[in-house]
């Protein structure tokens, strides 16, 4: 039989309706797997007495005819969604043993589906990076590196900020994870690990209960091995909820039946925009591999321009920080988390603050804090909003001629960790093709497409319309089927 | 514009994040590198175009004016670095 761990979340269910295990015992499984795959620093916190126990309840849920849509399933929660009577840290020092009284919408809504939780993953301080460097916790470690990833010489970032999740869901340690996108931290990281990651279109699923990063840019989205997963993933988390009034009150349509159904006379746009100055040959290779494999499925392609592509960037490292200003100005040493202690209550904010925000967090707060402040908010912060709407406007005028668009989802196979922390430019310019989607709000999804000459997987992005993901799942499904990507990292749950 | 080490000082106060004197000019560094960056959009004409927030166009939903949620005092506080009495605490403020 195939290993319990090697099974996608759609034939682990099929197993279990069919009683070849129990979810007991899939669960124990993918608990020995992560505790033996500590080498990739991927969990910065366990839950196997907590899996467990939920695992028993699933098996007499279903014994009892009453599982529910993902029953049993063992996944990874990204240490951003607040879980109750588990910590929950941001990655950050500030947090300290902060430890949720409550649970956030999205993470109920898996486990309300039956889903177990293994634990809570690494990721950037705040999912503010692209590598899961600035994680106080240490960062996690590709399992495309090594056999031994964390003794090889040149240890490889799995993507960031959702850092944990791409790599338990590569090494197969958990069958699947959430993330959260605020600039492309689902679809990076998936690209980059080898996975599938869906970022769904703004106000699909509910933010509450998820630390904050950039309101108006932050969705949770599912990582999965497959694109069926992850349809049927999405289709959990997402729905409309009172609780966050940006969440959209739309009927959430049973993305899974889309997968196969096809592309064919599907318009897919190619915006020569993104056809980036110094783009890597390889990456363009494969966008026009991909462009091939979807027009031999019967979709058409066709040519587009997004003219402002080279500005959503810039637009976002305003408009990203200040919020994240303002969102962080909580972080005050007298509700939760740390305290350090100083003079008089400035000076404790001070201290505190000073020392429970690491490097990069500080100088975004900082960033955020200065465009915002008076005389220089019209200069940085409105300009900002203006170029936005602009952005929106050309997918606006795209999508008249076309249903998806085709793009890379990062500019490179994964990187080695360290190697872009000292500079920030050079780490924000790894979501030059994810960006221009969140500032948009819409939908997007990285599917692995190929290895690159160096043995690293590289994935394909598609863009949609906004709330149109099932036209994303069908093109992802038909681009996961034409490129049939089958590639393990050589570091795999024992 | 460009920022100096006194900018810097100035904003982390705004922020109420300390950093060290000796930080200050690096991180100073930072900034411009960046603030140098982001001013590309200069090149871009944004005249008659209305600044966009969010991209949510439907108007926020209302809802009933009536209390839905409330007495979690412990739950509120269970987290808290220093509390007392059912009270958040914090340095003295008033002499």
């Amino acid at each position: 039989m195939t290993k319990l761990t090697d099974l996608s979340i759609t034939e682990a269910l099929a197993g279990l309706d069919a009683k070849k295990f129990s979810a007991v015992e899939l669960v124990e499984t993918h608990i020995k797997a992560v505790e033996a795959a500590r080498c990739l620093n991927a969990f910065i916190t366990e839950t196997p007495e907590l899996a467990r126990k939920q695992a028993k309840e699933s098996d007499a849920r279903r014994s009892a005819g009453k599982a529910g849509a993902m029953d049993g399933i063992p996944l990874a929660i990204k240490d951003l969604y607040c879980t109750k009577g588990v910590r929950t840290t941001a990655a950050s020092h500030i947090l300290g043993n902060f430890t949720p009284t409550y649970e956030s919408t999205v993470s109920q809504k898996l486990f309300d589906a039956g889903c177990v939780m293994l634990g809570k993953v690494n990721m950037d301080e705040f999912a503010m990076g692209s590598s899961g460097g600035s994680s106080y916790f240490g960062p996690a470690i590709n399992p495309w590196s090594g056999k031994e990833p964390d003794k090889v010489n040149r240890k490889l970032t799995p993507g960031g900020s959702s850092s944990g999740s791409s790599a338990a869901v590569a090494s197969h340690i958990a069958m699947g994870a959430t993330g959260t996108d605020t600039g492309g931290s689902i679809r990076q990281p998936a690209s980059v690990a080898g996975i599938v990651g869906i970022k769904p279109t703004y106000g699909r699923c509910s933010r509450w209960g998820i630390v904050a990063f950039a309101s108006s840019l932050d969705q949770a989205g599912p990582m999965t091995r497959t694109v069926s997963d992850a349809a049927l993933m999405l289709r959990t988390m997402a729905g409309y909820d009172p609780k966050d009034s940006t969440s959209v009150d739309l009927a959430v349509p049973d993305f899974t039946k889309a997968v196969a159904a096809g592309v064919k006379g599907m318009k897919i746009g190619i915006p020569k925009e993104y056809r980036i100055e110094g783009i890597n040959p390889e990456i363009d290779a494969l966008w026009q591999k991909g462009a091939q494999m979807l027009r031999d499925a019967g979709a058409e392609t066709i040519d587009i321009s997004l003219p402002h592509t080279k500005y959503a960037l810039p637009v976002y490292y305003i408009i990203a920080p200040a919020e994240a200003s303002s969102n962080l100005a909580r972080y005050d040493g007298v509700r939760f988390g740390l305290r350090v202690p100083g003079e008089n209550l400035n000076g404790m904010y001070e201290a505190t603050r000073g020392e429970g925000f690491g490097k990069e967090v500080r100088r975004r707060i900082l960033m955020g804090t200065y465009v915002l402040s008076a005389g220089y908010y019209d200069a940085y912060y409105l300009k900002a909003q203006k170029v936005r709407r602009k952005i929106r406007n050309d997918f606006e005028e795209a999508f008249k001629t076309c249903d998806a668009i085709l793009a890379p989802s990062s500019p490179g196979t994964a990187f080695a960790l360290g190697e872009k922390q000292d500079d920030p430019i050079q780490m924000y310019l790894e979501d030059v093709f994810t960006v221009p989607l969140n500032l948009a709000g819409l939908p997007g999804i990285s599917v692995p497409v190929g290895l690159a000459q160096n043995g690293l997987p590289l994935g394909l992005q598609l863009i949609g319309r906004a709330f149109d993901e099932e036209t994303l799942f069908k093109a992802a499904g038909a681009l996961e089927k034409a490129a049939n990507f089958n590639e393990k990292p050589p570091y795999m749950a024992a | 514009m460009s920022i100096d080490q006194k900018t810097v000082a100035r904003i982390a106060h705004l922020a109420r994040v300390k950093i060290p004197e000796d930080e200050q000019k690096q991180v100073a560094k930072d900034l411009n590198a960046i603030l140098d960056w982001v001013a590309q959009l200069d090149e871009v004409d944004v005249a008659g175009i209305l600044p966009l927030a969010s991209v949510n166009d439907a108007s926020l939903r209302w809802r009933e004016d009536k209390v839905t949620d409330g007495g979690k005092t412990a739950d509120i506080l269970a987290n808290a670095p220093a509390k007392t009495a059912g009270f958040f605490t914090v340095p003295k403020v008033i002499e």
